[in-house]
């Protein structure tokens, strides 16, 4: 593990607030290590803007392993940054070269408002889960869990789909900022899963129906999420999606279901 | 103060029903008109909420991140143990309830225990309801695996993603009650102080963390599910919001902690690389089943490449000194070892602040005997993960691994009932103290946190409910709610203007981190526990006298955010030593260098078999201890040996 010392320029977002003005500014950040993570480097430099007396930079961080889906920052053009698979708080330098310019952006999206510098407002991702993003079952009620065997296939395919950290990178890297890889992970979750087909049409279009009105856009098969995507999401859970739609479409006879207390 | 627990009496098997029968209802036409507070949104809040507003009680749940579902429960990885007995090995209701005491090194309490192992059962039913993809056999019947030693497979796992599959399954149950209106979600919220009336907690005072606004919310009581300490130690597995200051909060304005000394450090962890670390990032402990732990025999071979040292130069130091064991001795054994190899100067991997602190994992022998696609099988997620962060592949060289802190067996002590000793405040999963002793067995987190959430608290908050019936009115004007918000604003303005203001809050955690790791870490004394005494308190002036925030208390401000958590960490550090100190005896994950056999721990029941509550004084030097006596009907109490 060659230890490396190097020196980056950052042009970062900086925005005081919501419908506030935002632009670039530019720091340099000096002897940084390549074993520090990108997340690491931007501590180094906020520390030392505190100690200066400056606001530091404001980002999005929490577990910083990769499995939160807090983090999120646009690094050159790319959602989570250079490397495949990876957020950008598992990013680490050694992925930067010395002298590098890099360019940190939020992410940008009609359905993500900015709240501050590279933080946005994701909670229409919430919203959409909302409308029926679950499998109702009361407390206590369920049965006996091996009385309904699933074959090992269809789980692991639910669990691939259910692998979405919610982070967002999917919307951002959209040239469309649609919604609809984080809304077709879930229904596809729960629409392969034997547990969930009791609600599976109505799911579908309340969620496709909640995605819309949070200003998503719609998805015209361009395939930038799944490469964007950290957890290797794949495009065929929107196929799935559509298919489930017109589905759900057919059985539409039945009203579609209004808040259910 | 009293302590009393209300455990049930009678055969142990029938406690909790007994208690359920016991307890009081309320109806299901009077449940909305009673307000709960959660705080807490991961596998124990996150439940807790989701069932309470399901039962149609009006729920205000909080967290800090800017969605329930990214509360630290997402991190886990492993597995959650259940006595299902599915792989017919004689697993049992009683068997996990045995181990979980033994585990535990005798310093739980019974009841809790038996219940936790009962309920085990209704939460792998609960989950899978609720659509959890639980790995499979190739039967469609739901597979488990052994884990942390235990003698049977009883760990139920989802990938290596168990608790965010878990918490997911939460998140959704609890997004379906907000879509229905009985739980109002309040995500980017901090919870700074306990509103206390008559004796009761009847609400909290939170900071929106977008706009900076200070707000009371009053309610019939508050259940608290914030989660562990281990961020006192400023590095940890823990995500870096994790913080002490709900329960601290709660403990300052008259509950009792208890057994704060009990932390939890995990052996196998990627080992700081620098002094700018921010965070630990645990790896699997499935990896000892394949790995040797070795390092170099000789001091002058520890900048050598690994591939250089003969075999004959190396120290298999666990498989010497723990032949029947080996590289699967306990979680502390390994991580105490680790800690006594590294302080002899064998270390291994960069120098930081002067000390190499890394051991080889190797799997060499492993890769040759059962070739490199097995081990790919096993482990590529881990090895993956592993090269992400180091930028070393494991096939090719020997990771490096070293202790890190992971888990927090103290925190507020609770009754049976999961009340602490404010009447109406409830505590559930890692933030409380039970059930675990002074160490937590692997895959029993994520079982404590949804058993507490989903079928303990809705059951004891009703019981409360039920007794109480009607409060009397509180409303914002009231002193109580006044005073309480009056402190978290004098406290948010003296964050932002300290007399000398020179350092970031990371200066001062980092600085504390420091000392209680080195002398309330993984092997502790008094002489450096009283060193620590003497530390902490001058280091909190210093924090007080010169923490640099930047920017203004009426915006997002994560500066001002972190500022508040390392005031408090600066307080409960030194309750932790005070504890410490005073447990002269070794138990579980607390290890007193005075009191051993031979390198292993010496418990000492007749003085110690008790819960130690420590009741806030008004001065943190001196807290006040009242023991809750433990006693074992059931488990007698053994000594734990692996030599
Ligand atoms: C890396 C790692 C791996 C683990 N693996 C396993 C495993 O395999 N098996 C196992 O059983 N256990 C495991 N554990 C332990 C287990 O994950 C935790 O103990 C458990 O998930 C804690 O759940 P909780 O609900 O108590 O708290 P958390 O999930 O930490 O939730 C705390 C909640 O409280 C909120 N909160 C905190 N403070 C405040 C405040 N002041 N104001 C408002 N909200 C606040 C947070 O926003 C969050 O919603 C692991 C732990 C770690 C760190
Ligand atoms: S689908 Fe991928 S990119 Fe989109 S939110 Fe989920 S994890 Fe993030
Ligand atoms: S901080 Fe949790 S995924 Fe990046």
């Amino acid at each position: 593990m060659a230890d490396e010392l190097i020196n980056v320029t950052l042009h970062v977002w900086r925005q005081r607030g919501p419908n506030r003005p935002g632009g670039f500014e530019t720091y340099h950040a000096k002897d940084i290590t390549t074993h520090m993570s990108f997340l690491e480097m931007l501590d180094v430099v906020n520390e030392d803007l505190i100690e200066k007396g400056t606001e530091p930079i404001a980002f999005d961080y929490d577990c910083r392993e990769g499995i939160c889906g807090t983090c999120g920052i646009v690094v050159n053009g790319v959602a989570h940054g250079p490397q495949k698979l990876t957020t950008v708080c598992q990013l680490h330098m050694r992925q930067f070269e010395d002298g590098q310019e890099i360019w940190l952006e939020p992410w940008r999206a009609q359905g993500f408002p900015i709240v501050k510098d590279l933080i946005v407002d994701r909670s229409g991702f919430d919203r959409i889960i909302q409308a029926g993003g679950y499998i109702s079952i009361r407390t206590g009620s369920a049965s006996e869990a091996n009385e309904m065997p699933i074959a090992k296939e269809v789980a692991d395919r639910a669990m691939d789909a259910a692998a979405c950290i919610g982070c967002g990178a999917c919307v951002a890297a959209c040239p469309n900022a649609s919604a609809s890889l984080f809304t077709a992970a879930k229904i596809s979750h729960l629409s392969l899963m034997p547990q969930g087909q009791a609600e599976r049409a109505d799911r579908a279009r309340r969620m496709v129906a909640q995605m819309d009105a949070e200003g998503f856009g719609a998805c015209t098969n361009h395939g930038e999420c799944e490469a964007a995507c950290p957890k290797g999401v794949s495009l065929e859970w929107i196929a799935r999606m559509n298919r489930e739609l017109v589905r759900a479409m057919v059985k539409s006879e039945t009203p579609a279901r209004t808040r259910n207390r | 103060m009293e302590l009393r627990s209300y455990e049930p009496t009678g055969p142990i098997e029938d406690r909790w029903e007994k208690h359920k029968e016991a307890s009081k209802l309320v109806a299901p036409a009077n449940r909305r008109k009673h307000n709960i507070i959660v705080v807490g949104s991961g596998l124990a809040g996150g439940a807790a909420a989701a069932s309470l507003g399901e039962m149609g009680y009006n729920v205000k749940c909080f967290c800090y991140q800017d969605s329930p579902r990214r509360a630290h429960s997402i991190a886990a990885q492993g597995g959650i143990n259940a006595a299902k007995n599915y792989q017919n090995d004689g697993d049992s209701v009683y068997r996990l309830f045995y181990d979980t005491v033994k585990g535990g090194d005798f310093r739980s309490r019974e009841s809790n225990v038996y219940r936790l192992a009962e309920l085990s059962l209704h939460i792998i039913d609960q989950a899978v309801a609720q659509g959890v993809p639980f790995a499979r056999e190739y039967g469609g019947l739901l597979a488990n695996r052994s884990f942390g030693g235990a003698q049977v497979s009883r760990t139920f796992y989802a990938r290596g993603q168990t608790g965010q599959q878990l918490l997911l399954g939460a998140y959704q149950a609890l997004s379906r009650q907000i879509e229905a209106g009985t739980v109002q979600m309040f995500p980017r919220h901090e919870m700074l102080e306990l509103i206390v009336h008559d004796g009761r907690a009847r609400g909290i005072v939170t900071r929106c963390l977008k706009t900076g606004k200070v707000t009371p919310h009053i309610a019939d009581m508050v259940v608290l599910c914030t989660g562990g300490y281990s961020n006192v130690f400023y590095l940890s597995t823990n995500a870096k919001g994790c913080n002490c200051t709900a329960t601290w909060r709660a403990h300052r304005k008259g509950a009792a902690f208890a057994n704060p000394c009990y932390t939890q450090i995990h052996p196998t962890c990627i080992p700081q690389a620098g002094s700018y670390q921010s965070k630990l990032t645990l790896m699997s402990e499935s990896l000892r089943n394949d790995g040797r732990v070795w390092v170099p025999r000789k001091k002058e071979d520890v900048t050598k490449r690994p591939e250089d040292i003969p075999e004959a130069d190396r120290f298999y130091y666990l498989e010497e000194r723990y032949p029947a064991f080996g590289n699967l001795v306990p979680r502390d054994v390994a991580s105490r070892n680790a800690l006594y190899v590294a302080n002899d100067g064998l270390g291994v991997g960069p120098l930081v602040e002067g000390e190499r602190r890394g051991v080889y994992l190797d799997f060499a022998d492993a890769i040759s005997r059962l070739g490199e696609q097995t081990i790919r099988e096993r482990y590529g997620n881990l090895f993956e993960m592993y090269e992400r962060i180091t930028g070393d592949s494991p096939y090719q060289t020997p990771m490096r691994i070293y202790p890190a802190t992971h888990y927090t067996m103290g925190g507020l002590w609770v009754d049976y009932n999961l009340e602490a000793t404010i009447p109406g405040l409830f505590v559930g999963g890692e933030a409380n103290f039970s059930d675990h002793g002074s160490n937590r067995l692997g895959a029993s987190a994520l079982m404590q946190g949804l058993a507490d959430g989903y079928f303990v608290l809705p059951f004891t908050v009703g019981n409360y409910l039920g007794h109480v019936r009607t409060l009397p009115p509180l409303t914002e004007d009231h002193p109580d709610v006044q005073t309480a918000m009056q402190s978290v604003d004098t406290r948010v303005h003296k964050l932002m203007n300290a007399p000398d203001p020179k350092h970031a809050p990371e200066h001062f955690h980092r600085e504390l981190g420091k000392i209680i790791w080195k002398e309330c870490g993984m092997s502790r004394n008094a002489e450096g526990l009283e060193t620590a005494l003497e530390k902490i308190p001058k280091l909190r002036d210093q924090f007080w006298r010169e923490v640099k925030v930047t920017g203004s208390g009426q915006d997002l401000n994560q500066t001002l955010e972190r500022a508040g958590r390392v005031a408090d960490f600066l307080e409960l550090g030194e309750l932790m030593c005070i504890d410490a100190l005073d447990r002269k005896e070794s138990c579980g994950g607390h290890f007193r260098e005075e009191h051993q056999e031979k390198g292993e721990a010496l418990r000492d029941d007749a003085h110690f078999s008790y819960v130690a509550a420590w009741e806030w004084t008004g001065n943190p030097a001196e807290p006040r201890l009242h023991k809750e006596p433990l006693t074992f009907e059931y488990v007698k109490p053994t000594k734990r040996s692996y030599k």
